[in-house]
């Protein structure tokens, strides 16, 4: 029987308001998966803490549902544990994961682990009722910054493209067609992959909205850019003239983690065998 | 001071006092002999105070001694701080070029030793100082000379033929020299060579990277931080050769959260730290408590709080290890005494995360992470590896609707591992129902936090009970915990119709061995850290209120010596 969308459904209804940008982001994800033809006991999934990652009771597959801002070290530790999983996907917020979780962004990066990294980027606290975000516009009010942020917004993709990842894209959760085929390139990807997703939050946020977003973002797929230069990756990462660029930024093959570690050349770490081990090697610096 | 070797050498951090200090240590061994290495650093790399201390005996020893017959001074620093341990009759070994001396007691013996030029002569610098000493306190106690040449060709193995032939002279220069200048009175026996068991002089920390091997620990990921530091070293050493894989990782966070990630894929894994970064670990701790990931945690004390002594000791983290966490949840504490029952209970850590899906804290000192000591070799023969109930595909292909959290009676609920069909489960932060789902249902919240719970009736069942150590019928107890009984049991020595009781596992506390076999009015509780923590516990758990304490935070461990002074004073 062919795989379909609905061999992911789990019995939970989905709890975001209506309107949310998490819907597109969670239809295009199943999608990808189907298309990629992985099944739900295949897929390892790590969620953090916020309203996005409320969608772990809405996926079916292994899913971690880790703390605030934990997804990236536990999805890490799940590839070294068993790099046979089909597809590995960490999910973050832009809350917990700039923020709170920041440096294990940058260190999944320069690590080039096989994983998806997903991250929602709604500029704005959301499960905590509207507070600034690390990506956050310069002057947004919100209830924690109720005479406008003060700080400079974090540019996610920039940061990827710097610290190192080999795969680094951005979608728009009202572009699900571009966001479906991003993501079946994230998880095909061998290597750390970043895809920044920009979201509104209809509820928290009145500045980022659906038609904010709409009279900005481009597709670069839709350009001459090619997406193989570090540097002018980097450039492109930031707005331009107001306009956003959507689509894969960058994209290099380099040697993954596990790669580079002879111990898990054939058997994934899970499927060692334990038990009786031979010490003597390990006790001869000791006589 | 009769037992056997008691030798101390210092000097300042670079100048290689650790390398001959542990040299030392294994020329004893090689005689047959018992030995236990007590070691002192400041948190810098050159320059400061370094010492490596030596007990060694022909019979089992258990700890250092505050009293030293030999004393090795590379500096000023050496005489002025360690000079009120020299024993009567004891040697001072100094240079006078380096070193000088205010005043001699007529009871001390000194001998001047000029390995400041001897050194020169044989490179032309200062760098061969530490092994003419070497060679000279192996003379003192009449040693084997090839022993030690021998040990240093092995140790050189991989460097220049020059560095190897000028240790070579330097231990033969420093040997010769005592045995045409010194005329010294001995009053200890000579390092004879005996039959002995085959031992092997070794760390509780690499005592716990050896039991992590054995007990099938697959993954180990750590941030670098004394006194835990060296069980990453080690395990990083033999990560090819063991097959397994050892991360350094950006902070504690990540290495906790890494170590859930790799369990909850099937993979036995630990994680080592001190306790700043368990500090780190902390909201994560309860994490892997509510998921019912097994998990298995070092913390290896040091003196705090904060940054405090970073290379010292202490025994103030057993309520934290405890309490450790917001929320409440079940967990073992556990705390061996010595190296070799570090090695134990890393198996028995891992048996026990597995079988109860718990976290497990295995609780070491700097004392214990960095003290050699000669140990049997270990018998993996006797090692057992129980993974607990983990679903394979054929049994999850008989189950209709798997349930990961299911209800059970004993708490226990069968695991099943990414990448089996029909297992897909949640292992969920947030409460969650059988399935794992996300639920705020007061009743189902009730019930899965009694079903996490139930696990407890099992576990005290079959978690070992406080040990014995002397005449069980002895007057008076000695209670101690972790390191502590090292000295403690080394005291016994000195004492009559005392005995020594060690609680290993903590948590869940022995309450009932306690009320059972405790007297508190004679007893004394002997514990590093200011608070009296074992001593809360005991009255918490079984309202016994033992008034004695001999308690210790000064960054030191105890000297079986202020032991039998505090039973001794207690006796009156």
């Amino acid at each position: 029987m062919a795989l379909t969308i609905k061999d992911y459904e789990t019995p939970i209804k989905p709890s975001w308001c209506p309107g949310c940008g998490n819907f597109g982001i969670w239809l295009s994800l199943r999608q990808a998966l189907v298309k990629l033809n992985i099944k739900p006991h295949e897929v390892a999934l790590s969620f953090d803490i916020g309203c996005n990652s409320n969608g772990s009771n809405f996926i079916k597959g292994y899913v971690c549902h880790a703390l605030h801002g934990r997804a990236l070290p536990p999805a890490e530790a799940i590839y070294w544990a068993n790099h046979k999983l089909k597809a590995i996907i960490a999910i973050n917020g832009d809350g917990g994961g700039f923020g709170i979780g920041l440096q294990h962004f940058l260190h999944a990066c320069r690590r080039n682990v096989d994983l998806l990294y997903i991250t929602h980027d709604n500029q704005i606290y959301a499960l905590t009722t509207g507070q600034a975000s690390p990506t956050s516009a310069k002057g947004f009010q919100t209830k924690s910054t109720p005479f406008g942020n003060i700080e400079e917004p974090i540019n996610p993709s920039a940061l990827a493209i710097t610290a190192g990842a080999t795969w680094v894209a951005r979608g728009f959760a009202g572009e699900t067609g571009q966001l479906t085929e991003l993501m079946m390139q994230g998880i095909k990807h061998p290597g750390f992959a970043h895809l920044n997703v920009l979201q509104p939050c209809v509820t928290f946020n009145h500045l980022n909205t659906f038609s904010w977003f709409k009279e900005r973002v481009y597709k670069l797929e839709e350009t001459d850019y090619r997406p193989d230069d570090r540097k002018r990756a980097w450039e492109k990462s930031w707005p331009n003239g107001g306009k956003i660029a959507l689509g894969l930024l960058f994209s290099e093959n380099q040697a993954t983690y596990n790669d580079q570690v002879p111990q898990l050349k054939k058997e994934a770490l899970v499927e060692k065998k334990l038990g009786p081990v031979d010490l003597t090697k390990a006790m001869e610096e000791f006589h | 001071m009769k037992s056997g070797v008691n030798w101390k050498i210092g000097g300042p951090a670079g100048a290689g006092i650790m390398s001959v200090g542990h040299m030392f240590a294994r020329a004893c061994l090689r005689h047959g002999w018992q030995v236990f290495c007590y070691t002192e650093y400041p948190s810098l790399i050159r320059g400061g105070h370094n010492v490596y201390q030596i007990h060694a005996s022909p019979k089992e020893i258990k700890s250092q001694k505050s009293q030293v017959e030999v004393l090795v001074a590379l500096d000023q620093q050496t005489i002025i701080k360690n000079q009120a341990q020299l024993s009567q009759n004891g040697i001072l070994l100094y240079d006078p070029v380096a070193t000088t001396l205010a005043a001699k007691k007529p009871d001390r013996q000194y001998l001047e030793v000029p390995w400041g030029k001897m050194s020169q002569e044989i490179c032309g610098s200062d760098l061969m100082k530490n092994t003419i000493a070497l060679g000279a306190s192996l003379a003192l106690y009449q040693g084997d000379a090839i022993v030690l040449k021998k040990l240093i060709q092995e140790e050189f193995a991989d460097k220049n033929q020059k560095i190897i032939n000028d240790n070579l002279k330097a231990v033969e220069k420093g040997y010769q020299f005592i045995k045409k200048n010194a005329k010294i009175q001995m009053t200890w026996p000579a390092l004879k060579k005996i039959r002995a068991k085959e031992r092997i002089l070794v760390s509780g920390n690499e005592a716990a990277g050896l039991g992590a091997l054995a007990a099938g620990c697959k993954f180990y990921v750590a941030y670098p931080m004394t006194p835990a530091t060296s069980i990453l070293h080690f395990l990083a050493k033999y990560e090819r050769d063991y097959d397994l894989l050892v991360k350094q990782a950006e902070d504690e966070i990540a290495v906790i959260n890494m170590a859930i990630g790799a369990a909850f894929a099937g993979v036995r894994s630990m994680c080592a730290t001190s306790g700043g970064g368990f500090a780190l670990m902390n909201e994560s701790l309860g994490f892997a408590g509510i998921a019912e990931i097994p998990l298995v945690v070092i913390l290896s004390q040091r003196t705090g709080p904060a940054t405090g002594l970073p290379t010292w000791t202490g025994q103030s983290e057993l309520l934290y290890a405890i309490n450790a966490s917001h929320g409440e949840f079940l967990r073992v504490v556990m705390a061996p005494g010595d190296a070799s029952e570090t090695f134990w209970s890393m198996v028995n850590a891992f048996n026990l995360a597995d079988k109860y899906q718990i976290p497990v804290i295995v609780l070491l000192d700097k004392y214990l992470s960095e003290s050699p000591s000669s140990l049997e070799t270990f018998d993996t023969k006797k090692v057992t590896i129980k993974r607990g109930e983990i679903l394979t595909q054929a049994k999850l292909n008989k189950i209709k609707d798997y349930k990961r959290y299911q209800f059970t009676k004993s708490g226990i609920s069968p695991r099943s591992l990414p990448g089996l069909a029909g297992g897909e489960h949640q292992a969920n932060s947030d409460e969650h129902d059988e399935y794992g789902y996300s639920t705020e249902d007061a009743a189902i919240r009730q019930k899965m936090m009694d079903k996490r719970a139930a696990k407890l009736s099992g576990l005290v069942k079959e978690l070992p009970q406080p040990k014995i150590y002397g005449s069980k019928n002895a007057a008076l107890t000695i209670i101690c915990w972790g390191s502590s009984k090292m000295p403690a049991v080394e005291a016994l020595n000195d004492l009559k119709d005392v005995r020594v009781m060690h609680l290993q596992y903590l948590c869940p506390f022995p309450a009932q061995f306690i009320k059972k076999n405790v007297n508190p009015e004679k007893s004394i509780i002997i514990e590093g850290n200011q608070n009296g923590q074992l001593q809360q516990l005991i009255q918490q758990h079984t309202g016994l209120n033992i008034k004695k304490t001999l308690l210790k935070y000064d960054g030191r461990p105890f000297y079986p010596e202020e032991i039998v002074n505090a039973v001794n004073q207690l006796k009156r």
